[in-house]
């Protein structure tokens, strides 16, 4: 790995050293080294979460062998580096699939459990740690732990979710789930509000696996909360395969580009045009590959160099479902009124329970959205969100964040000191340390 | 290709290259000298695809038992289709030039044990007009250079070799692959300085794994190291040697 860097580049933080991990039977003592770990492996949470500045990274991206499978039960157990990529590269082709997807499959285990990330099936799969049977925890005491729903349950709870704190998970066990082709039956459907995409969402929630939403931010007025409303299924056709040839990238951002190319007018444009020119009528439907469907941005190597030299900020939240669309009607109007955000995604999540003791999805509506770091201005803002966020008892995704206060984290998470008793003493990480640190609030 | 023997397989480049072949569906005898990096690559393998996967423990450089080692393997997997030879070290240069016996070291891993197990194989496969010999090589075996000239020596002889036993083999049918990789991220090289040059070890993966079916002659990978490598071989002599690589 060239560089410990997270998705967002921002904050401009590095480890002090790097480890690399490269065999189960070869581990270091992680006692001896001098001052905190922490697990990384590809980088995908976009702020602090992952990186621990100063300290040691335990780079894991080369714990990656597929160790079983059981094609009876779908169980399948691997190193906690391999990636959900590389996963579906050789269990699609065989008829199993991830039983969660986050938006993007480049991601290790490890991180997927860390994480507990969730996909647009949150509402009838749950996150990603629901299908975790089973994992190995590696201890800075040197002891390994086995950690399942029965065996160290609390640990268990405490990992999945838990940001890497509580140990290095050295394996996973999971379970895939099988599909009949690599294909997703999609409809398309455009909604004209807030008050619309609720109802389609109502709707949909039972008869279709994965409903997402994309929104236009920068709609205005009455149009604010515009949006496609996209639902689909897996493909039930026989006459289909699952041996999809693998997308080839569309190319990849080389360098960094010295400024963001993502501004008010590039947006608006793009935006306008997704809105109005994706189909002529309200509702489409098609077929399509699964790549395109969940992972579209995968397409672009690097994309996040769009954002020019001081990286973005990535905010996603969710706030529980209310009798009426205040909350989200506050917060996207605070967003248009800014005129950065780009690619604004909404989704309901269900009230599927994880076992994860700090994990993030919780019956509500979620919205995720990436701005460029323009300084104090961008930060003042999502501070504002934040402001909406806890009026209305919501919470905000560590995976994503990179400077929440630690008075709104320990609000989002009111048994973060509970989850703190399973912190490994010998792990930290730049953003536990900030959101445990109070900060006053300056709006 | 279907029953394949790799000396080296838990080096990172043989791995790469060894899942596409279990991807494949193909029978494997997979050969190195850690027990339990083999044991882990061989349960990548299988879950993988690999149809049947042995494993054999060898210390590479004992050639004495070579012959014994590819009996095994052709008994065990019932023939042969093709060898991977893939094993090698990149030794240090300063302490290396400073001690014969590290120096031969050196040569007896990385050629005096391909050229031994090579010989072998291409014996087993010029009589039954089939069969495919890949070696790993080296862009430092093109030309000759201060910082790695024992380790380039090696590969450079390993190459002429090749070229002989490919010259020998044509006639019957069995091709003589030579991969030649440039910088590649693995931990034989994790010491030096990660550059834009270097590559992923699963570039080379795919790139031996499709030169093998082709049974193409020589490959650079990735390939702009074929175009680094003829201006490194046009210098001329009394000008290189005044350069600092």
């Amino acid at each position: 790995m060239s560089q410990v860097k997270s998705w967002g580049r921002y904050p401009h933080v590095a480890p002090g050293k790097v480890e690399t991990l490269r065999l189960l039977t070869d581990l270091p003592d992680l006692a001896q080294f001098e001052g905190s770990v922490l697990p990384y492996a590809c980088g995908r949470s976009y702020g602090d979460s992952c990186m621990n500045e100063g300290g040691v990274s335990l780079d894991v991206s080369q714990l990656k062998n597929f160790l079983a499978f059981d094609p009876e039960t779908g169980l399948l157990r691997c190193e906690a580096g391999l990636t959900l990529a590389e996963i579906i590269e050789v269990m699609l082709p065989r008829g199993w699939f991830l039983p969660v997807s986050p938006g993007t499959k480049y991601v290790s285990v490890g991180g997927a459990i860390a994480n507990d990330v969730h996909g647009k099936n949150h509402h009838k799969a749950g996150t990603f740690g629901r299908h975790v049977t089973q994992f190995m925890l590696l201890r800075s005491s040197g002891e390994q732990l086995l950690c399942s729903p029965t065996e160290n349950v609390e640990l268990f709870r405490a990992t999945i979710g838990g940001l890497g704190l509580t140990g290095l998970i050295l394996w996973a066990e999971f379970r895939l789930k099988p599909v009949v082709n690599s294909y997703i039956d999609v409809e398309e459907i455009r909604f004209r509000n807030l008050a619309e995409f609720f109802e389609l969402s109502r709707d949909s929630d039972k008869d279709f696996e994965y409903t997402v939403s994309w929104a236009d931010n920068q709609a205005r007025g009455k149009d604010i909360g515009r949006g496609i409303f996209i639902r689909g299924n897996h493909s039930q056709s026989r006459y289909l395969t699952s041996q999809t040839p693998k997308r080839k990238q569309l190319f990849s951002v080389p360098v960094e580009i010295p400024f963001s190319l993502l501004n008010r007018a590039s947006i608006t444009a793009f935006n306008t045009a997704f809105y109005y020119g994706l189909h002529y009528k309200r509702v489409a439907r098609k077929v399509t590959s699964y790549e395109p469907f969940f992972y579209p941005l995968d397409v672009v190597g690097r994309w996040n160099r769009f954002y020019g030299k001081g990286g973005l900020l990535q905010y996603q939240c969710v706030v529980p479902y209310g009798n009426d669309t205040t909350a989200m009607t506050q917060i996207m109007g605070k967003i248009a009124a800014q005129g950065e955000g780009f690619l604004t995604v909404v989704k309901n999540f269900g009230d599927l329970k994880s076992p994860g003791m700090l994990s993030f999805p919780r019956p509500g509506t979620t919205i995720a959205l990436d701005f460029p770091y323009h300084g104090q201005k961008t930060l003042l803002l999502l501070d504002q969100l934040d402001m909406i966020v806890r009026e209305h008892g919501g919470a905000v995704y560590p995976a994503k964040d990179a400077r929440m206060t630690a008075e709104s984290f320990q609000q989002y998470f009111p048994n973060w000191q509970e989850f703190a008793k399973y912190i490994d003493p010998k792990f930290s990480s730049s953003f536990w340390r900030r959101v445990t640190t109070p900060r006053k609030i300056e709006v | 290709m279907t029953k394949l023997l790799i000396a080296g397989a838990t080096a990172a480049l043989a791995h790469e290259a060894a899942k596409l072949f279990a991807r494949d569906g193909a029978e494997l005898f997979l050969v190195a000298r850690t027990a339990d990096k083999l044991e882990t690559v061989k349960g990548d393998l299988t879950v993988r695809g690999a149809k049947k996967v042995e494993t054999y423990l060898l210390d590479l450089g004992q050639l004495d038992r070579h012959q014994a080692m590819f009996d095994e393997a052709v008994k065990s997997l019932d023939g042969l289709d093709a060898i991977l030879i893939a094993h090698g070290t990149l030794g240090d240069q300063t302490a290396s030039q400073q001690s014969v016996s590290l120096t031969l070291q050196e040569l007896n891993t990385n050629f005096m044990s391909a050229v031994s197990l090579a010989t072998i194989a291409a014996n087993y496969f010029e009589p039954r007009k089939r069969g495919t010999i890949a070696v790993i090589g080296s862009v430092a075996g093109d030309r000759g250079r201060q910082s790695n000239y024992i380790y380039g020596t090696a590969k450079g002889g390993l190459d002429i070799f090749l070229q002989g036993l490919r010259n020998r083999l044509a006639k019957s049918n069995v091709a003589v692959v030579t991969i030649k990789p440039g910088l590649i991220d693995t931990p034989m090289t994790a010491h030096l300085k990660k550059g834009p040059l270097m590559a992923k070890p699963q570039v080379v993966g795919v790139d031996i794994h499709k030169a093998m079916q082709k049974g193409q002659s020589v490959v650079y990978t990735p390939g702009f190291w074929r175009y680094i490598m003829l201006i490194i071989r046009s210098i001329p002599e009394p000008v290189f040697k005044r350069l600092k690589l």
